[in-house]
């Protein structure tokens, strides 16, 4: 008995990475700009891209999918994202976003908290959502700590890049959390760069909090890969005076590796944003001043930034479906007189390649080209409009379940005409 | 009781009669007290419109009603008619071509904050919550009101909103007084009120009252305190009733006058309800009391009980997919409303959110689309009540307008494709016929005082 289930064990996840399995007679868009082909193919091997396009030769061992002429894409990538963190927002006992009564603040790694069994992940994946930014949020100083990339496969790993960033509020957040000016903010930046420079030079040194050293041997540990630029440092600012500020911030840090995050007056400043090489994560949805420092906001920053030629990708957060909404909605607006929207090509990589790049990962997942992690959706119509929904998802090459604690509920209640038992009898 | 409903029911015609400026113009008995019924009547009156023909529209009338190749005809203010190609241009009309595009109802909002939650978010504009006592029914949403909430412009421009119901938070639960507004401009909130729309009152059922009260040590802390503190008000409301009517010179209270509304059938309860069970007790408390809920507004949990909803005619005011952000929200489904719909209930989509009201049309296709994985198709034309009829109903004004009918208010979309599509927009927007807005000229854009001289003033957004 034990054997045999093994056996099944087996013949599941891992074995259904390590084979071939091709994609095929399906709209094929790769999630980097170009356009979708007809009759193209996915072709996976050992859970990674071989090809995608529409003259792939299909060796003969492989596991053929027919798409039927359906849409295939790559994943999306949520650019903004708490996959794993929560359970439910409001009971803060199953939300593991916010530390506020930490000492910590730079050091935190949120990889322990990621809960791969979370029904947001089981929702956000039977959505077509396959790999998430998740990002701390800055509680108790203007640093959130480090962030991860996770995939919402229905496995026990999810986290696949572990410490990959580390997030900074240096907007209005940040003034408040350091105390409560933006001159605050930025001077609690430098501070934290210089001592984190000094931690570098010579560990054993380090003071501390045991000398006028304000961050904790850890916290300051955890910036070195900051200041030397081993890892991005995502920036969260809206005004556009706040963006010049953490433009130059380089001027003292030539290090740095920015992103930034949020940006919603970025448009004012494209060109400086460009001639900086900063890539930058925002909103598509986002259009009104919902604070002082985001006075401009037009459902066109996106447009206008990518015009300016800045690297620029989507990050919306919300809902299940709110990544795939926004990227629709910016093909919408290059029907309306004013505004400035983009191709659907762009959209789609907006959300899949995009955010992937954004983050220096673009060669590992995001797209269909070559040697990327094997995400692949089928949809039953255009994957950005909304009626559209997956009918097969693949993450790392493994084919998921689309069931979720919702499609339960739905299944129990959809028919309410009494029965002999309760509901609480059907599942 | 009997006519005392009765009575209830002929004022509740009259008030519906009663436009802007109407008021009550019975002699004063002596020694009665004359109470204004009306102390802050509106005065809205619609903007100049020409006549105008849409034609080649694909109409979808708000009623479950599609014609393709159809025209609207709007005169006065008024949809004048609404039929096929036959129908011709009056002299001096403005012809639109529709080139196929679709042509609907202006989409109205039953739950926004727009106004009393404004952008921005700065907590001197907060004026939502009179959460000083669990029972505040005395407070009137329209006071709250800032007119120069940008968000009102962008639920006209994104989401094609014409009328819409503000309200006051969940709070307390009985938060005051609802207001129905239209979506136009104005310098005051009386210029935006919709005449002679019926007031609502907004109740919470839930997390939210036991929280706000029971952190601070007051009741209500649970959920049974929620429901002895809502009986216990209901019960002052129904002595108030009695004393006045014994002796009309008893001392006003305006807590007690709304409910009176309520119990009288002249106020439309809006009931913040999340789960099916909680959702079940109101609608014995409302028999109890003898009153009638109007709207279930968040009823996430609808889904497992919409033949009850269908058996009480309550209408159900949902999210297509706000999920799990709170623990009354985490068996929200993405086939809430088509279930509630395919039950034979009401469904409203709604928003709750000054992004998510620019989008309501987006919303309702994703119902559409799990729908139909689930096996249930309904057609686009059916579901645009969810979004114009439905609402007016729940809202006591399906009679003027929320759908294309001969004589009801002009209150018109013409959308620039499919407005299920995610590709499509507003092209042009009617308000009792007159064009507030147009997408090809920038002149037709309003601008609030907010946004004037801002960095992105009359910015597309």
């Amino acid at each position: 008995m034990k054997r045999l289930l093994l056996v099944l064990a087996a013949l599941l996840p891992a074995s259904a990475a390590a084979q071939t399995v091709a994609i095929v007679n399906g709209r094929v868009a790769i999630g980097d700009g170009s356009p979708p082909v007809d009759h193209g193919t996915v072709l996976i091997r050992n859970g990674r891209i071989v090809a995608a396009g529409p003259s792939v030769a299909v060796p003969p061992d492989a596991q053929r999918i027919d798409a039927g002429g359906k849409w295939v894409t790559p994943g999306i990538v949520a650019g903004q994202s708490t996959l794993g963190l929560i359970e439910v927002e409001a009971v803060d006992r199953s939300n593991d976003v916010a530390a506020g009564g930490s000492p910590f603040s730079a050091a935190i790694d949120i990889t322990p908290a990621v809960n791969a069994a979370s029904s947001a992940i089981a929702i956000n994946r039977a959505r077509g959502t396959t790999r998430a930014i998740v990002v701390p949020a800055a509680a108790h100083y203007i640093f959130g700590g480090q962030g991860a990339l996770v995939d919402t496969g229905s496995d026990r790993e999810a986290v696949f890049a572990p410490r990959a960033f580390q997030f900074v509020e240096l907007g209005e957040t940040g003034a408040a959390q350091a105390g409560g000016t933006r001159a605050a903010s930025f001077l609690f930046f430098r501070n934290a760069m210089l001592e984190a420079r000094d931690y570098a030079r010579n560990p054993s040194a380090y003071g501390g909090r045991a000398t006028d050293d304000l961050l904790m041997r850890l916290d300051a540990a955890a910036l070195v890969p900051v200041i030397n630029g081993r890892i991005p440092l995502l920036v969260h600012v809206e005004r556009a005076s706040d963006i010049l500020q953490v433009l130059d911030l380089r001027k003292d840090f030539p290090g740095l590796k920015l992103v930034l995050f949020g940006a919603q007056e970025g448009w004012l400043v494209a060109d400086r944003i460009a001639a900086a090489h900063v890539p930058v994560l925002v909103s598509g949805l986002a259009d009104l001043p919902a604070q002082f420092e985001d006075l401009a906001a037009t459902q066109s920053n996106f447009g206008r930034l990518q015009r300016a030629g800045v690297q620029v990708a989507l990050a919306e957060g919300g809902y299940a479906s709110a990544t795939r909404q926004a990227a629709g909605n910016l093909v919408a607006l290059e029907k309306i007189p004013g505004a400035i929207g983009i191709d659907w090509n762009h959209a789609l990589a907006a959300v899949t390649s995009g955010p992937a790049e954004a983050m220096g990962l673009g060669a590992d997942f995001g797209s269909l080209r070559p040697g990327r992690r094997a995400d692949v959706v089928i949809w039953d119509g255009d994957p950005l409009e909304l009626e559209s929904g997956p009918v097969l998802i693949l993450i790392d090459g493994v084919q998921q379940s689309l069931e979720t604690r919702q499609t339960k509920l739905r299944d129990r209640y959809r028919d309410l005409t009494a029965s002999d038992l309760p509901p609480a009898y059907r599942r | 009781m009997k006519s005392g409903a009765m009575k209830g029911f002929a004022s509740a015609l009259i008030a519906a009669l009663c436009l802007s400026g109407c008021a009550m113009q019975e002699k004063p008995k002596p020694g009665a007290i004359r109470i204004n019924e009306n102390p802050y009547p509106s005065t809205y009156q619609p903007y100049g419109s020409v006549p105008t023909l849409i034609r080649n529209a694909t109409v979808l009338d708000g009623e479950g009603g599609r014609i393709d190749n159809g025209s609207v005809l709007l005169v006065n203010g008024k949809v004048e008619a609404v039929g096929g190609a036959e129908i011709a241009a009056p002299e001096g009309a403005t012809v639109i071509d529709a080139g196929g595009h679709y042509v609907t109802p202006g989409v109205i909002d039953i739950h926004s904050h727009l106004g009393d939650y404004p952008s921005p978010g700065v907590q001197s504009l907060s004026d939502g919550n009179e959460a000083t006592s669990p029972a505040r029914p005395e407070v009137w949403a329209e006071h709250s009101v800032w007119p120069q909430d940008p968000g009102f412009s962008r639920a006209m421009a994104n989401g094609g909103i014409t009328s819409l119901q503000i309200l006051p938070g969940s709070a307390n639960l009985f938060g005051g007084r609802s207001v129905v507004l239209k979506n136009v401009p104005s310098r005051t909130v009386q210029g935006m009120k919709f005449p002679g729309a019926p007031y609502g009152l907004k109740m919470a059922c839930g997390e939210n009252p036991k929280r706000v009260y029971g952190e601070r040590n007051q009741m209500p802390m649970t959920r049974m305190g929620n429901i002895a503190v809502d009986r216990q008000t209901w019960i002052k409301a129904q002595d108030y009733m009695r004393k006045i009517d014994k002796d009309p010179k008893t001392t006003r209270d305006l807590g007690l006058e709304t409910l009176a509304g309520v119990l009288k059938g002249e106020i439309l309860v809006q009931n913040h309800c999340y789960r099916a069970d909680e959702m079940a007790i109101v609608l014995d408390m409302a028999k109890e009391f003898g009153y009638k809920v109007a709207a279930f507004h968040h009823a996430v949990e609808a889904y497992k009980i919409a033949d009850l909803l269908r058996d009480a005619d309550v209408c159900a005011a949902m999210w297509a997919d706000w999920w799990g952000f709170k623990m009354e929200a985490y068996d929200a489904i993405n086939e809430n409303i088509a279930l509630v719909h395919n039950a034979g209930a009401c469904a409203i989509v709604h928003s709750d959110d000054e992004n998510g009201i620019q989008r309501l049309n987006q919303e309702a296709a994703k119902v559409l689309g799990d729908a139909r994985r689930m096996g249930l198709v309904i057609a686009p034309e059916v579901a645009w009540e969810w979004l114009s009829y439905n609402p007016a109903k729940a809202l006591g004004i399906a009679a003027r307008t929320g759908s294309l009918k001969p004589g009801k208010m002009a209150d018109v979309v013409l959308w620039n494709g499919d407005p299920f599509s995610v590709y499509t927009r507003p092209e042009r927007v009617w308000v009792d016929g007159a064009l507030l807005y147009d997408a090809a000229d920038p002149r037709r854009r309003p601008v609030s005082d907010f946004e004037l001289g801002q960095p992105g003033e009359g910015d597309v957004k």
